[in-house]
């Protein structure tokens, strides 16, 4: 009695899904395809609406992350220019300096968008090249901090050529704490001074 | 008579026996007695103007104290009219001990030369009197020069004279050669520099930043800070930059000493956030952290040419400098405070940088008994000193 209540649903399923295969087969009209959760709004300029198949899960390794992945970038020797030999233009993108926490060389959230208008100014004008200054604060060991105004430089360069722009066309160079921006010896003073400088540089004409 | 005679000898034996013990103690259990030894009283009478300047600052740094010849172990004397002549009388030992004197180059020198004397005669220390120093020089407006003076600061001469921002410059072992970073060529690059022949080059100029060298105990490697790989890392090179190996991979190091036997490089690096002191064998291989409890935020190591100590900087708030057994045996004793050490050839004595707002002077500290004094003053903020050994 308890096998024959299991036994009738399943075969009603069995039914219509024979029933379904068979009326699927004997179709011949035309399919309207409906968007799914994940697929786009028609757009009835005859775009293609199929949309890409779910990535299969992984549970083997990490979660996957689909951000460009950060960490150095080392410099191609071949791509090196010197900075003497260009005309460099502070004001230009004076209003965009980066400034960090204390102690730290990664981009604040706040500060992403001046990186985006440095970027959009670089493919601008293909021509430009960007010297990244790197700077500290005064708490800090000297060599410390230079390596430190280095690393910001770099995380700000690393940045412009995730953003697309072309490795050689970014240099750095760190002043540590030895040219404050300020130098007053407060706060207000210390986070001025933790900082990325912009200078776009053009080549020299003739050069 | 006799028995006096007897009682006085045995006082006298038990005194020296007495003295051989204070000897035996910082030697065995020197660890323990890092800013806390007792200096050693001497009476100092007898000498004038700048020969008694001298000796003063000399014997002051190298752990001794002036006290009246009542309370003086040993009793200095001696007269510097035209000449230093001078004589050290052992009050315990009812002896003198040395009695010189001296001719030939300045008063000063002749001065420095009995304090070496005076430390040979009283103690199992090298003397320091003719030893040098290189540092860093700044204006207000950043840039500036390396210099080179005695250990005290007088008779300082800068070495270059590009007016542009310096920084570290460093002794090769037992030849009057620097190597330092300079911004000369608007980069900063590290720069070979012979004190002898004035001849200097680009040791290393490659993008990005290149600085804090570091030459090997044999003078055959120097090893740096480069960052051409995308970070700043600890790299080592022929001292004549080639054959350039990188080291390490953290993400911020900085930096690197060479241990006295020529087989590890200390550097100061960051784990998890945080700043700590780690040594890496010279030819590569494991990172392996020092142990650092106490001393917040260490960097700027400098491994004692006798291989005991590491002397470091550490910043809680401001910058005190730290020393610490290199085998990791004890915490770091936090001595006073300053930046940038870098010790004597007698691994007791240290210079280093201190002030305020910008303004830094250059003093002489003897690790011991903490005692230590200012270096004469160059011109603009003076820093980043190092000792030639």
């Amino acid at each position: 009695m308890k096998l024959n209540k299991m036994i009738f649903p399943l075969m009603l399923a069995l039914v219509a899904t024979v029933a379904f295969t068979g009326c699927k087969k004997g179709f011949s009209g035309k399919v309207t395809g409906l968007p799914g959760p994940r697929q786009q709004a028609p757009t009835g300029d005859g775009t293609d609406l199929t949309t890409k198949p779910f990535a299969p899960i992984d549970t083997t390794g990490p979660i996957s992350n689909p951000v460009a992945p950060t960490g150095p970038i080392a410099y191609d020797p071949t791509k090196r220019w010197d900075p003497a030999n260009m005309i460099q233009d502070r004001a230009t993108v004076a209003d965009q300096t980066v400034h960090f926490a204390f102690d730290s060389a990664a981009v604040l959230s706040k500060e992403e968008s001046k990186l985006v208008i440095v970027s959009e100014k670089l493919k601008s004008d293909p021509s430009a090249y960007m010297l990244i200054e790197g700077h500290c604060d005064e708490r800090g060991t000297d060599e410390y901090n230079r390596a430190l105004g280095e690393r910001r430089a770099l995380a700000l360069r690393e940045a412009l050529i995730r953003s697309g722009i072309e490795d050689g066309r970014v240099q750095t160079i760190s002043f540590g704490k030895d040219k404050p921006a300020d130098t007053g010896h407060d706060e207000a003073a210390w986070a001025k001074n933790r900082r990325g400088e912009f200078i776009l540089c053009h080549q020299k004409t003739g050069a | 008579m006799k028995k006096l005679i007897l009682t006085l000898a045995l006082a006298v034996g038990a005194l020296n026996f007495l003295r051989a013990e204070d000897m035996i103690i910082p030697i065995s259990k020197d660890t323990e007695i890092l800013g806390q030894m007792k200096p050693i009283p001497v009476a100092l009478t007898g000498f004038t103007g700048e020969a008694a300047e001298v000796l003063k600052f000399d014997l002051y740094v190298q752990g001794y104290s002036f006290v009246s010849p009542d309370a003086a172990q040993y009793l200095i004397n001696g007269t510097d009219t035209g000449s230093v002549v001078g004589s050290v009388t052992d009050k315990f030992a009812r002896k003198v001990v040395l009695s010189r004197s001296y001719n030939g180059a300045s008063l000063r020198r002749q001065a420095h030369a009995f304090a070496d004397d005076i430390v040979q005669a009283t103690t199992t220390l090298k003397p320091i009197g003719a030893g040098k120093i290189a540092f860093k020089s700044q204006r207000a407006a950043g840039s500036g020069e390396i210099y080179v003076a005695d250990f005290d600061g007088f008779g300082a001469q800068s070495v270059t004279s590009d007016n542009a921002i310096v920084a570290k410059p460093a002794w090769v072992p037992g030849r009057m050669a620097l190597y330092y970073t300079s911004y000369a060529r608007d980069n900063p690059d590290i720069f070979f520099h012979s004190l002898s022949t004035g001849q200097r080059r680009v040791v290393a100029g490659y993008s990005g930043l290149n600085t804090s060298a570091s030459v090997s105990p044999d003078g055959s490697k120097v090893a740096m800070i480069l960052s051409k790989s995308g970070s700043p890392n600890v790299w080592v090179s022929d001292a004549d930059g080639k054959n350039l190996k990188k080291l390490t991979s953290g993400l911020e190091d900085s930096s690197p000493c060479w241990s006295p036997d020529g087989k590890w490089i200390c550097f100061a690096t960051k784990k998890a956030e945080r700043r700590r002191l780690a040594k890496i064998p010279a030819g590569g291989g494991e990172v392996q952290y020092l142990n650092t409890t106490g001393a917040a935020n260490p960097t700027e190591p400098d491994w004692s040419p006798d291989g005991k100590w590491i002397a470091f900087t550490r910043q809680a708030g401001d910058f005190d400098i730290c020393v610490m057994p290199a085998d990791g045996s004890l915490p770091p004793t936090v001595l006073v405070a300053g930046q940038n050490p870098s010790w004597s050839p007698n691994s007791r004595t240290l210079v280093f940088n201190h002030g305020g707002n910008g303004h830094q002077t250059l003093s002489v500290l003897d690790v011991f008994t903490k005692q230590y004094k200012d270096c004469r003053r160059a011109t603009g903020s003076n820093s980043q000193p190092a000792w030639a050994r």
